[in-house]
């Protein structure tokens, strides 16, 4: 085991950070990105992928589902278990992509630990690579996570300074959070079925370095009802698992368009006079049907005040956790026209990077 | 392709809708010959609130409903009255069951399925081994293709039980939040083939053949093989499996016929698919991935549904709101809120013309798949209420 991997102090509750306090900000070289489904936790890696990219670092963004989300994302050809450059960053950073593949990863492993070169076609032949990475429960995950724990660990050059690692940081965009802490807790998954052995061996290794401080499991939510919950769940299932809870990013913010002085004016009901005084603008601005015009945007408004309610309710159960939380903004454009750039950059401004 | 649920060109009018057939909701729920809707789609796109408002609406009209739900968020579950997850149908309260309708709702526990299949198809002895051998345990608590099995398996069984006693003649499922929408149909079959499997039967050489006396029975090849595992797997675990696959060799056909069952019940024109998506690329994209091998794997579509889309009233663009916003702000306003309100206007346009355009993709490059579209909602839906609101914006 690697002597760094030391484990992760309790920081404690942080408000209001800069670029230096965000807990983690400093030696974190693993980000697991999580988040309940739909809430867009492949756009938040990548675009927090892009954010350190864009500090200089070499950077390897890793996804393990099998959906090809990142390709989507940069519009690149799909990647494979090979890591693949993305982009160079004028920075001097680069940003490298890798689909991790259970089979592939399996029969690197076999090769790298016992020289197997024909046997492992041979176990492919029988269809015990099959159940390895399919049907025996745990071990899909230990190799998935196996090939991260791998490129974390990877050391490169023969400089005056001796060998240092490949990747400056490695962003992972992880499996949902109803999945994420059996994901992690390949330890616990595999003394299911293995209580010692080499597999056990390699998912201790694996353990020790998802809980030092040297890993930051990041949440993804949206300002609802259900994602928030699943976050809270998650955040409460990580830390009893011991893994390092890092930022909950608050994906998709509204922006509330409307001013106090509007709030006040629209809160419990347009009155008269504004419906009277905003149908007499539309018209004046030459809008048609002013009066109809009115109704849908008062209708509107109401309908909006009511989602702004509702975020604020949520926004505050996510403060209560006392964790870091960044905002990124609903785009209405979505991610086409360097949409992914602009959330990059909010990472950046907000002192997540 | 059975779509018979189509209306072939309609739109409805005054949106600004592309032209594609429209997903006939109450058509489907009508007809007594569809016995199963299955709701599938990528994760967060609404799946199980879709199932929830479909097995109202249907039992709202009359049809004798069983609701199955995976993995329900808390409060809609509290809202169908699933306080525990055990297995068994139960009531809905709140219900209009004028009609003569009736609706029950049920939780997947998988691994008490999993357990009922075993203590079925094996004989008592057989199945305590099975059920207290320490890989059985992993696999039926935490394979990660299980879930999706056995909610196949409860089908299956809901499908018997409804033809047994006519308690309901429709059931809708709600599918397993996958890797990917495509697990819950390759699942099954995985592990059929896995546990019909030439592995299988290696594995099971030395337990038949008795204590290491396999050494000289088996090939070459296949000692090879075991010596491998057993230095990468530990021969522990490897002893595990061995007794597991021997305890199991009774209900070996059982598991491929089984899966073969399902599969073929999926196939049936009493069943329909319908594809949940959100009006997001990558939502959308799933669910034409979806489509396609539905079409490969001959199973019948009934059509997609796409949830939470922005819609806007009135015929004002987002370009001549913030036109309009912009010469008032220039001028003198009679009310400063007149110009945000238009603003606000701008923005929900945008979006509305985003939901458009990717709906519009879909369309093209899924022509004939009918579609319905279910407007953003402003709170979240956990309660009956909020599912027959859902379920009248289903049926458009």
């Amino acid at each position: 085991m690697d002597p760094t991997l030391s484990p992760v102090a309790d920081t404690g509750p942080t408000y209001g950070f800069g670029v230096s306090d965000f807990p983690g900000a400093q030696g974190v070289r693993l980000h697991i990105v999580t988040g309940k489904g739909g809430t867009g936790k492949t756009t938040v890696a990548a675009a927090l992928g892009i954010a350190l990219a864009g500090q200089g670092r070499k950077v390897l963004l890793a996804e393990v589902e099998d959906r090809q989300g990142i390709s989507q994302t940069f519009d690149v050809p799909p990647l494979s278990h090979t890591e693949t450059l993305i982009f160079d960053d004028p920075s001097g950073g680069s940003l490298w992509g890798m689909a991790v593949e259970p089979k592939s990863a399996l029969l690197e492993y076999l090769h790298k630990f016992y020289k197997l070169g024909r046997a492992g076609s041979l176990l492919e032949k029988i269809g015990a690579i099959d159940f390895a990475t399919t049907i025996a429960p745990g071990l899909r995950d230990v190799l998935l996570i196996g090939k991260v724990y791998e490129a974390v660990g990877r050391r490169e050059g023969r400089g005056r300074h001796g060998k240092t690692p490949t990747y400056d940081a490695v962003v992972l965009d992880a499996p949902p959070t109803g999945r994420v802490a059996r994901f992690l807790g390949v330890n616990e998954e595999v003394a299911e079925v293995a209580r010692m052995g080499p597999i056990k061996g390699q998912a201790d290794s694996i353990t020790a370095m998802l809980k030092s401080r040297i890993t930051a499991v990041h949440i993804v939510t949206l300002l609802e009802e259900m994602p928030v919950q699943e976050c809270l769940d998650a955040v409460h299932d990580l830390t009893a698992n011991g893994l390092p809870v890092g930022a909950i990013i608050v994906n998709q913010v509204r922006d509330p368009i409307l001013e106090d002085k509007d709030l006040e004016a629209l809160s419990g009901g347009a009155s008269a006079r504004l419906r009277a005084d905003v149908a007499a603008d539309l018209a004046g601005a030459g809008v048609p049907d002013p009066k109809g015009m009115t109704d849908v945007l008062l209708d509107e408004a109401a309908a909006h005040l009511e989602r702004l309610d509702l975020q604020g309710e949520q926004d505050q159960r996510i403060q209560e956790q006392g964790r870091a939380v960044f905002y990124l903004p609903a785009l209405a454009d979505g991610l086409e026209a360097g949409g992914i750039r602009v959330l990059a950059d909010e990472l950046h401004v907000q002192g997540m990077v | 392709m059975a779509r018979a649920t189509t209306q072939a060109g309609s739109t409805k009018p005054g949106s600004t809708r592309p032209a594609g057939p429209a997903l006939d909701i109450d058509a489907l729920l009508a007809d007594p010959g569809k016995r199963i809707i299955v709701c599938c789609g990528s994760g967060g796109v609404g799946k199980t609130t879709t199932a929830a408002a479909l097995g109202l609406r249907a039992a709202e009209s009359g049809r004798r409903v069983v609701v199955l739900t995976i993995d329900p968020a808390l409060r809609l579950a509290q809202s169908l009255g699933l306080t525990a997850l055990d297995n068994t149908p139960r009531p809905v309260s709140g219900i209009d069951t004028s009609a003569g309708g009736s609706m029950d709702a049920m939780m997947l526990d998988m691994k008490r399925t999993f357990d009922e299949v075993v203590e079925q198809h094996a004989t008592p002895e057989k199945a305590q081994q099975i059920l207290s051998n320490p890989f059985y345990v992993a696999v039926s608590s935490s394979f990660a293709g299980t879930q999706e099995y056995m909610a196949m398996e409860k089908l299956g069984q809901l499908r018997a039980q409804s033809a047994a006693d006519a308690r309901w003649d429709l059931i809708v499922v709600d599918t397993p939040p996958s890797r990917s929408a495509l697990d819950f149909l390759d699942a099954p079959k995985r592990l059929g083939s896995f546990l019909d499997g030439r592995f299988i039967r290696i594995l099971m050489a030395p337990a038949k053949a008795g204590g290491r006396a396999y050494l000289k029975a088996a090939t070459a090849t296949i000692s090879l093989a075991m010596t491998v595992m057993t230095r990468v797997l530990g021969g522990e675990l490897l002893r595990d499996v061995q007794t597991f696959v021997a305890a199991l060799d009774t209900m070996f056909g059982g598991f491929r016929e089984r899966a073969d069952q399902t599969y073929a019940l999926l196939q049936d024109d009493e069943t329909a698919f319908v594809v949940v998506a959100s009006p997001d690329r990558d939502a959308l994209r799933e669910a034409a991935f979806f489509v396609e091998r539905l079409a490969t794997e001959r199973m019948p579509l009934a059509g997609v549904v796409v949830n939470r889309v922005q819609m806007v009233a009135g015929a004002l663009s987002r370009g001549r709101a913030e036109d309009a916003a912009d010469a008032l702000d220039a001028g003198s306003a009679a009310s400063s809120a007149s110009a945000d309100l238009l603003r606000l206007h701008a923005d929900l346009a945008t979006s509305a013309d985003r939901h458009q355009g990717a709906i519009a993709r879909f369309r093209t490059a899924n022509p004939g798949v009918a579609l319905t579209q279910v407007p953003t909602a402003a709170r979240d839906i956990h309660d009956v209420e909020g599912l027959r609101t859902v379920g009248a914006h289903l049926a458009g």
